[in-house]
């Protein structure tokens, strides 16, 4: 058990020859404490996989320090870190049978043999594979290799931390479901630290009490699913997270208030002086409703997706996507929409500008 | 629609079996015909039952090559599946040196047999040979066309040079196909190399370790050519393996009933073995 610590960590891959490395992580500053549930969550190439390879030892980092509880670790191979990992593909032994499996990273170890069976059985039984023990591994259905994976994670139970990589991707929806609520409940369980990679946000939001959103080798925003929800701190966390995703549009800032194609939009979050870079408005769809006197909107496409509908909507060849209830209705003529003030926030390249005056 | 039914489609099958015809099902009758017959040419033959099998059968000098054949296959299959192993182990994955090493690799197997002969001959003569004047400047008294056990040696090491390249390809092949992942999580479960080896390389190479010492049983249970132009079986007899003593008996002697009683015998041992083979792999398969 112990709170991870990353301190500057960057990481480049080694570049083809004569090329500049390109940095798969770009400093990254980030706690895990000891005992959360954490979710990694960020599309293809992000750097989750990179990150999670440094923290159980597997790639060591090109620059910055791993500390665990304080003692740095940076160099430890994987071996002395107590650290386990399951795959995005399961890995099993196949010559070995389910038991044994189960069994080999505590072997390994050298621990005593009724030890080592009272755990197993233990594990076995958490995972409902004790009516399975007995038989060859290679045998087992892809949802059954991976929870020996699965097992073989959690059945040491001196770990620090416990790595998934995308562990349900082999996985039947259905079972997916199942082993995710395990997964959950071993966590309150057992207690340990489990860190879940992941670029499906459901996935991350059910699982984990706090999502850390990678973009492009940085952690751009860490909190609980509501959090990133209701303020997203990037604009990519405000793609990403919600479905649609959030609407973001170039504007101007006048007096600290957006202006979207002339139309000046009320926040409460009006900024502090000068900015300069690329300025941007975002409002989620679900934060949009209409209203008499607002912006003039044409309505391209209506999408019912039975408990609320998608409406497609272009104000100045701009679209703007906007949710609302099922039984809501729509204005038949000159339709106007306004943005929650409370939910509009200006950003500047891409981050969100903090710096607010409270009115 | 009409459709058309008869049998006219079988004649398409015609030209296969008259090259079947021609280029092993005839020489081999050819072979069972002499082999239960005596002939004194003018395509005269007399019948004899099973005399020739009975006389191979007993004859110790079929049991002396059979020994020696069984011996050097058994030496050969020895060295060269644990070196194959050893060498696709130590084999770069990545990078530039792969090519490099895979084409040093081939190299050995592309050369003919006959030239891969005469270079161990020359090169392991005591006078001018690299390798033989080498070991008698040495000290080593080393002479293979006079002493058994250089000969042997000799032949053995012409052998593994030769054929080691074949079972390094074929488990570079195996071991490539691990994905990383199975590497990765070996190392989190503490996993020590050896146990690397027994539980994930090992298993995942036994399915092209079956198809390469079966190659290499079959390949070096009718070897013929590489030991007739290194030692032409001598010095002696010592180095005359099966097929050598064939040939002898054949063409050397032109004892065409019991050169085909042997051939017969030669060619159910290889079946056997391929087919003994063949069952226990399909038996693991199922497993």
């Amino acid at each position: 058990m112990a709170r991870i610590r990353f301190r500057n960590v960057r990481h480049a891959y080694p570049p083809p020859k004569g090329q500049d490395p390109v940095y798969a992580l770009n400093e990254i500053n980030q706690v895990w404490e000891d005992g959360g549930a954490y979710a990694l969550l960020g599309p293809s190439g992000c750097g989750k996989t990179t990150l999670l390879n440094i923290i159980s030892g597997l790639l060591t980092p090109s620059e910055g320090e791993i500390l665990f509880d304080g003692e740095e670790v940076t160099h430890f191979p994987t071996s002395r870190r107590q650290i386990a990992q399951v795959f995005q593909f399961p890995v099993v032994y196949d010559t070995m049978t389910v038991f044994d499996n189960l069994a080999f990273p505590l072997r390994n170890r050298g621990m005593a043999e009724t030890l080592v069976k009272e755990r197993v059985e233990q594990i076995a039984q958490m995972l409902d594979l004790t009516a399975n023990l007995k038989k060859r591994a290679a045998g087992l259905t892809a949802d059954g290799k991976q929870k020996i994976s699965l097992g073989r994670g959690l059945v040491r139970s001196d770990v620090n931390a416990i790595l998934f990589d995308e562990p349900l991707t082999v996985i039947d929806p259905h079972l997916k479901w199942q082993l995710r609520s395990k997964l959950k409940e071993l966590h309150q369980q057992v207690g340990v630290t489990m860190i879940y990679v992941t670029h499906d946000q459901v996935e991350a939001l059910t699982f984990a009490e706090k999502v850390v959103v990678m973009y492009d080798g940085l952690v751009v925003q860490v909190g609980t699913p509501v959090e990133l929800f209701n303020q997203p701190r990037h604009t990519f966390v405000g793609y990403f997270i919600g479905s649609p995703g959030m609407n973001v549009f170039s504007c101007r800032v006048d007096g600290g208030q957006p202006v979207f194609h002339n139309n000046l939009l009320k926040t409460s979050h009006r900024v502090k002086g000068e900015l300069h870079g690329k300025l941007e408005v975002g409002v989620r769809p679900e934060f949009i409703e209409f209203a008499r006197d607002g912006i003039p909107v044409r309505i391209e496409k209506i999408e019912d997706l039975g408990r609320y509908q998608v409406l497609t909507l272009t104000h100045e060849s701009e679209i703007i996507k906007m949710v609302i209830k099922e039984d809501q209705d729509i204005p038949a003529e000159n339709p106007r929409i306004q943005f929650d003030p409370d939910h509009t926030r200006i950003y500047c390249d891409d981050w969100l500008v903090e710096e607010t005056i409270h009115a | 629609m009409h459709k058309t039914q008869n049998n006219k489609a079988w004649w398409l099958v015609v030209p296969v079996l008259i090259l079947v015809a021609f280029n092993a099902f005839i020489p081999l009758m050819t072979v069972v015909n002499y082999a239960f017959q005596e002939t004194f040419g003018d395509n005269v033959f007399f019948w004899e039952g099973t005399t020739w099998f009975e006389q191979v059968l007993r004859s110790p000098r079929f049991h002396a090559s059979l020994i020696r054949q069984l011996v050097f296959t058994g030496m050969i299959i020895a060295i060269e599946v644990p070196l194959g192993i050893a060498v696709a182990l130590t084999m770069p994955r990545k990078g530039l040196w792969v090519s490099v090493c895979l084409v040093l690799m081939a190299l050995p197997l592309l050369i003919p047999w006959n030239v891969v002969g005469a270079m161990w001959n020359i090169f392991a003569l005591p006078d001018i040979g690299l390798l033989g004047y080498t070991l008698n400047s040495m000290g080593i008294d080393f002479n293979f066309t006079r002493q058994p056990i250089s000969a042997w040696m000799t032949t053995v090491v012409m052998d593994v040079w030769h054929w080691t390249s074949l079972i390094v390809l074929l488990c570079y092949a195996g071991l490539s196909s691990i994905p990383d992942d199975y590497y990765q999580a070996a190392h989190i479960d503490g996993a020590s190399r050896w146990a690397i080896f027994r539980y994930i390389q090992l298993p995942k190479m036994k399915r092209v370790l079956t198809i390469a010492i079966l190659l290499r049983f079959m390949d070096s249970f009718m070897i013929y050519t590489e030991p007739f132009v290194l030692t032409g079986g001598g010095p002696g007899n010592t180095t005359t393996f099966l097929s050598i003593d064939l040939v002898k008996i054949a063409l050397g002697q032109f004892d065409l009933g019991p050169a085909a009683a042997m051939s017969l015998v030669y060619f159910l041992m290889v079946l056997l073995v391929c087919w003994a083979f063949y069952t226990i792999m399909m038996r693991n398969e199922e497993q």
